[in-house]
């Protein structure tokens, strides 16, 4: 049995509630959302908060909609209700194919979206997922929102742009008519990070690609995503020799470090690999095939 | 094979004999009501932690334990120092510092001078809570001054290594076994040389050789150990509540650690959470609960956490092995050669009988018929976690069957045969029978042509192959990979076999009440294994009695007769046949009892299934649950007959019994991911008698995907600075339903000839045969990138750099 450090425990009534813990609390509090990462820190006393902020209760932060031209999900939207949502699988085909391959369904039915954002762990599925679709992030205070970019959210490994006092509410996706999108992961088990999983989206419009994203996770692909490789494809017809020369651009863009999951060799191969994968059925998609 | 006996069915429906029957044990487990040794809660009673070393080696400059002491709630704080001051009247030694382990080695109970491998164990708390005790570990200061680790155990050979065990003054990392050798062959060294070197210098023939790593792997029970220690000072009683392979064997090594009286030892092993070999072995925690009961006077808990398991306890495997394969063109084996490094870890700890250091590897001349094979194991220290006992290897047969298959296979692609061709035209042949290898063992029974004919029908082998051409053509990648594979379990023999001079036979009691129930008390523990139901069909069988009036009783020192336990698939072989031998010793007693009431000669009866009746008259006749009634009553019994039916009887096997089986594996590799898909696995298994086919088969599914986990994720592997890098299950991988298809399953019977009721044990047998299978196909999947040979696990990321012709180093980091 694994044994946590002490900790105390308060349950949030409501967001402005939970920003108030946080600054009373200080530095030493955490937010518990799904608890999926945090727990399982807190029992090898890896992390040991000294005040747990449990913000189950609070329903404001739940629900997928559709806002104008942008899908909205609030920060606890579990990964299972991202796997079975209609209104996500209605615009990207890529949400359900990396909800399928994130962890395991005990995990997926409390792991949510804002923790598995907020964890930020460099082999992360949602931030790939997330970078190539060029979401963003909504962070409240006691002062107000603002709206972060995801291609912004990240400070490094495990750090994001929510700072002390801080909550993150919502994560926004532009709806993209026309667009197919494709999600590609190596695990060496189901329910292992990735070794490299590759996101993207393509929009081809009269034979060529008027817009893409590419996102990466767990190659040290910086924010996660592959510019070069994006700009590349534009105005280029998705013909399997711009593909292979975009998937190239994307593996260039990784920075993998050697691990048991594998060396950076194998590593920078998948994400060139796998990006050409995604990309080759994301345009195909957006083809109508 | 043999025809199917007709059973009759108990009034509850389970058959009085053998055949398929849900497992009793099984209605307390299935709704959360099993009792393991975490559930025991005593009055008083104490929790405890103990205090890891973040080091591989390192020496201890001192320990600091006053600030943990001051925590609320802490009882006592003991190290190595503490025990080395309590004095132990025992022949072991004379303090409790250090505890010998299986094999005549030493272990450090708590690290006195130095610590030997990451997760040593260094203090031991005692407080009201377990939460308290973590909480004081972290109030403990060590003065560590670090020393170079060796995580290699080639490094460990090398002159100037680090000399480990300094401890016993040495002055190298070499192991010398309890015969007083540093190394250990078998075989014939000479006729081995002489042939393979007339291979080498015959154009007719070829020799293959391969460096094959097995990696160190771990049993990972979902139980991890734990005690519960209760020391009476009035009685002098201890009672030891633990996660054991082996109560009995334990009670005898805490007698011998503890110099207390074995009478006053009662060792329980309640409900156990799965064992593989990882609860073979006495452990420094269990000690530890027994010394903190002596030191507080009150009962005291010790549970591993996951972690703990998986860095200190009894690993499996860590085999370098170099073998050679010499054979004729035409595909005849000639001989094989086999070097092994065997990689102890810093206490040598295996469960090995005494005279077999490297356990049954010389059993790696495998199924095949030709006459010269030899081994030599070198075993060596590391500053890795001790043992070796571990994980269904049925001692250490899974490295010799993965050598020999797997040489065989890079045999078939140096002649450019089929695979199953190159088998079949070497694999013994039923006449030969008792077989005597060239490593001197007997193999019994085996019909291995008939059974690998049937696992080759069921995969529909030559359409397999067919596919397999046509998706080459194509460029996809599938892979077929076969295994034959035989192991020799059941160990005894006692006179040849023995585990710290205790001989390895098993006693058995069986007592059938007035009414006609039964109680049978077994030696050996069943950690998942079903005794309580298969035990109990073996009595039926044997009495006519239904099997749910046996009761079958285990795990407690105090209510079973001594035995050595259940590992290397030695329950079935040894206490099975003690089941039925004790139940035919009440069964002839029976049979004079009934002759008195029947006012007969014994001679003139015969047995039909639970009864004694009279020859020529069969409507006379007694019922066992009559003859129980009456042996207890006031029937005059015949001079020299006692009253009461019931029987005890020790089982010393003549022979280890050899269950074989025929593996097929099929794979489907992405070569641009270097991803395997198992797609089928086809499992025949020859076990001789099969007392509950369904317990078998789940014993099968269970191995095969162990197997599969072994061969494609399962690692414990160690960083240069001595880190083990598989300390959680997010880094040690076990095997979801995922990766593991609907196996297809098929059986041949070949009853040996020596057991009882013909039965060769077959807990082994899945985990030892199946990674083979799965390396085979891996490798023919991916033979058209000129890939021989790839060493386990085949992840993705060592798939792919197999591919690429530049393997990893898979026992070491990452690079």
């Amino acid at each position: 049995m694994q044994t946590p450090a002490p900790t105390d425990y308060v349950r949030a009534t409501s967001v402005a509630n939970a920003i108030a813990l946080l600054e009373e609390h200080g530095e030493e509090a955490r937010i518990l959302a799904g608890g999926h990462s945090l727990l399982p820190m807190m029992k090898l006393r890896i992390a040991r908060p000294e005040m747990l902020i449990d913000i189950n209760d609070l329903d404001e932060l739940r629900g997928i909609r559709v806002e104008g031209d942008e899908l909205v999900l609030g920060a606890m939207v579990t990964h299972r209700e991202v796997l079975e949502s209609p209104i996500l699988s209605e615009h990207y085909a890529v949400f359900r194919e990396a909800e399928k391959v994130i962890a395991d369904p005990l995990v997926r039915n409390r792991g949510t979206v804002g923790g598995s954002m907020c964890q930020a762990d460099p082999s992360e599925d949602l931030s790939a997922l997330g970078a190539a679709l060029r979401g963003t992030v909504v962070i409240q205070n006691s002062s107000g929102s603002r709206t972060v970019p995801l291609r912004e959210f990240h400070e490094g490994p495990y750090e994001t742009k929510v700072g002390p006092a801080e909550m993150l509410t919502e994560v926004r996706f532009p709806i993209r008519p026309g667009a197919g999108s494709a999600y590609e992961k190596v695990e060496r088990r189901v329910g292992d990070w990735a070794v490299c999983s590759a996101g993207v989206f393509v929009t081809v419009k009269d034979g060529v690609v008027a817009d893409c994203g590419i996102g990466l996770t767990a190659v040290g692909a910086e924010h996660f995503c592959a510019p070069d490789a994006e700009a590349f494809l534009i105005g280029k017809a998705p013909t399997e020799e711009n593909l292979r020369a975009a998937a190239k651009l994307a593996g260039d863009a990784s920075d993998p470090s050697s691990d048991q999951r594998g060396p950076a060799d194998y590593k920078k191969h998948l994400a060139e690999e796998l990006t050409f994968r995604a990309l080759t059925r994301a345009a195909a998609a957006s083809q109508g095939a | 094979m043999t025809a199917v006996e007709e059973v009759p069915i108990s009034a509850a429906g389970n058959p009085i004999g053998f055949g398929n029957m849900k497992r009793v044990e099984d209605q307390r487990f299935v709704r959360g009501q099993g009792n393991y040794v975490d559930d025991v809660n005593l009055p008083g009673m104490l929790h405890s932690a103990i205090l890891r070393s973040p080091f591989a080696h390192a020496k201890i400059n001192g320990i600091d334990t006053s600030a943990a002491e001051a925590l609320p709630g802490v009882v006592a704080v003991l190290t190595g120092a503490a025990l080395e001051g309590i004095p132990r009247p025992s022949l072991l030694g004379d303090n409790f510092a250090w505890m010998p382990t299986l094999s005549y080695d030493t272990q450090a109970v708590l690290a006195t001078d130095k610590v030997r491998f990451q997760g040593q164990e260094v203090a031991f708390v005692i407080a009201t809570d377990r939460y308290i005790a973590k909480d004081a570990l972290e109030l403990i200061e060590v003065d560590y001054e670090p020393l170079e680790p060796v995580m290699d155990a080639k490094r460990a050979m090398d002159p100037d290594a680090p000399v480990i065990r300094d401890d016993k003054g040495q002055t190298d990392n070499s192991i010398t076994d309890v015969h007083g050798a540093k190394t250990w062959e078998s075989g014939n060294a000479i006729g081995t040389a002489e042939a393979i070197a007339a291979a080498e210098a015959d154009p007719d023939c070829v020799v293959v050789t391969q460096e094959i790593m097995y990696p160190r792997v771990h049993p990972s029970p979902m139980e991890t150990c734990a005690s519960v220690a209760q020391m009476d000072k009035v009685t002098g009683q201890l009672t030891l509540w633990t996660t054991s392979q082996a109560p009995h064997a334990h009670r005898t090594v805490y007698a011998m650690v503890a110099g207390l009286p074995e009478h006053k030892i009662r060792v329980i092993s309640p409900d156990v959470g799965g064992g593989f070999g990882n609860k073979v072995g006495v452990y420094p925690g269990y000690v530890l609960s027994i010394l903190g009961s002596i030191v507080t006077g009150k009962p005291v808990k010790w549970v591993e956490d996951r972690n703990e398991n998986l860095v200190s306890t009894s690993f499996a495997r860590d085999y370098h092995m170099t073998g050679k394969i010499a054979a004729t063109k035409e595909g005849k084996i000639l001989a094989v050669d086999v070097d092994v490094l065997a990689d102890h870890g810093a206490f040598n700890g295996v469960a090995q009988p005494t005279n077999y250091p490297a356990g049954f590897f010389h059993i790696f001349s495998g199924s095949y018929d030709y006459p010269n094979a030899h081994c030599k194991v070198t075993p060596v220290y590391t500053n890795k976690a001790p043992g070796g006992v571990a994980y269904a290897c049925s001692f250490r047969i899974t490295e010799a069957v993965y050598l020999i298959e797997r040489m065989v296979d890079m045999l078939a692609a140096e002649l450019e045969m089929d695979p199953a061709e190159l088998r079949l035209k070497n694999l013994l042949r039923p006449e030969q029978f008792p077989y005597t290898s060239p490593t001197g063992w007997v193999y019994d029974s085996g019909q291995y042509e008939l059974t690998m004919r049937e696992a080759m029908r069921i995969a529909g082998y030559d359409e397999l192959r067919r596919e397999q051409a046509e998706k080459r053509a194509r460029g996809e990648y599938m892979g077929i990979g076969i295994s034959f594979f035989t192991e020799g379990v059941g160990a005894g023999p006692r006179k040849d076999m023995d585990i710290l001079g205790l001989g390895m036979a098993d006693g058995i009691e069986l007592r059938v009440h007035p009414t006609g129930k039964a109680v049978l008390r077994l030696s050996v523990q069943s950690q998942g294994q079903g005794h309580e139901t298969s035990y109990a069909q073996i009595v039926a069988h044997e009495l006519g009695i239904a099997p749910e009036d046996i009761e079958v009783v285990h795990g407690d020192t105090d209510q079973t007769p001594f035995g050595l336990g259940t590992y290397g698939s030695r329950s079935t072989p040894v206490s099975g046949a003690a089941a039925a031998v004790v139940s035919r010793k009440v069964k002839d007693k029976a049979r004079l009892v009934a002759a008195a009431a029947l006012e007969c000669s014994p001679d003139d009866l015969e047995w039909e299934l639970g009864r004694w009746k009279v020859k020529g008259d069969p409507e006379r006749g007694k019922t066992i649950q009559e003859i129980a009634l009456l042996s207890h009553g006031s029937l005059e019994l015949p001079e020299g007959v006692e009253g009461h039916l019931e029987a005890m009887t020790v089982y010393n096997p003549p022979n280890l019994t050899y269950p074989y089986g025929c593996y097929i594996c099929v794979v489907d590799v992405d070569p641009g991911t270097g991803q395997v898909k198992v797609r089928r696995f086809i499992a025949v298994d020859d076990c001789g008698t099969r007392i509950n086919p369904m317990i078998v088969e789940g014993q099968v599914h269970g191995g095969l995907a162990d197997g599969i986990g072994m061969a494609l994720m399962e690692l414990i592997a160690f960083d240069e600075d001595g880190n083990c890098l598989g300390g959680s299950f997010m880094d040690y991988l076990l095997p979801t339903a995922m990766e593991c298809p609907d196996y297809e399953l098929g059986e041949t019977v070949t009853p040996s000839p020596h057991h009882p009721i013909g039965a060769k044990g077959v807990g082994e047998s899945a985990t030892v045969g199946s990674p083979p299978a799965v390396v085979n196909a891996v490798v023919d999947a991916i033979s058209p990138f000129g890939v021989r040979h790839a060493d386990m696990p085949l992840t993705p990321a060592n798939v792919w750099r197999a591919i690429q012709g530049r393997p990893v180093r898979v026992d070491l980091a990452v690079e």
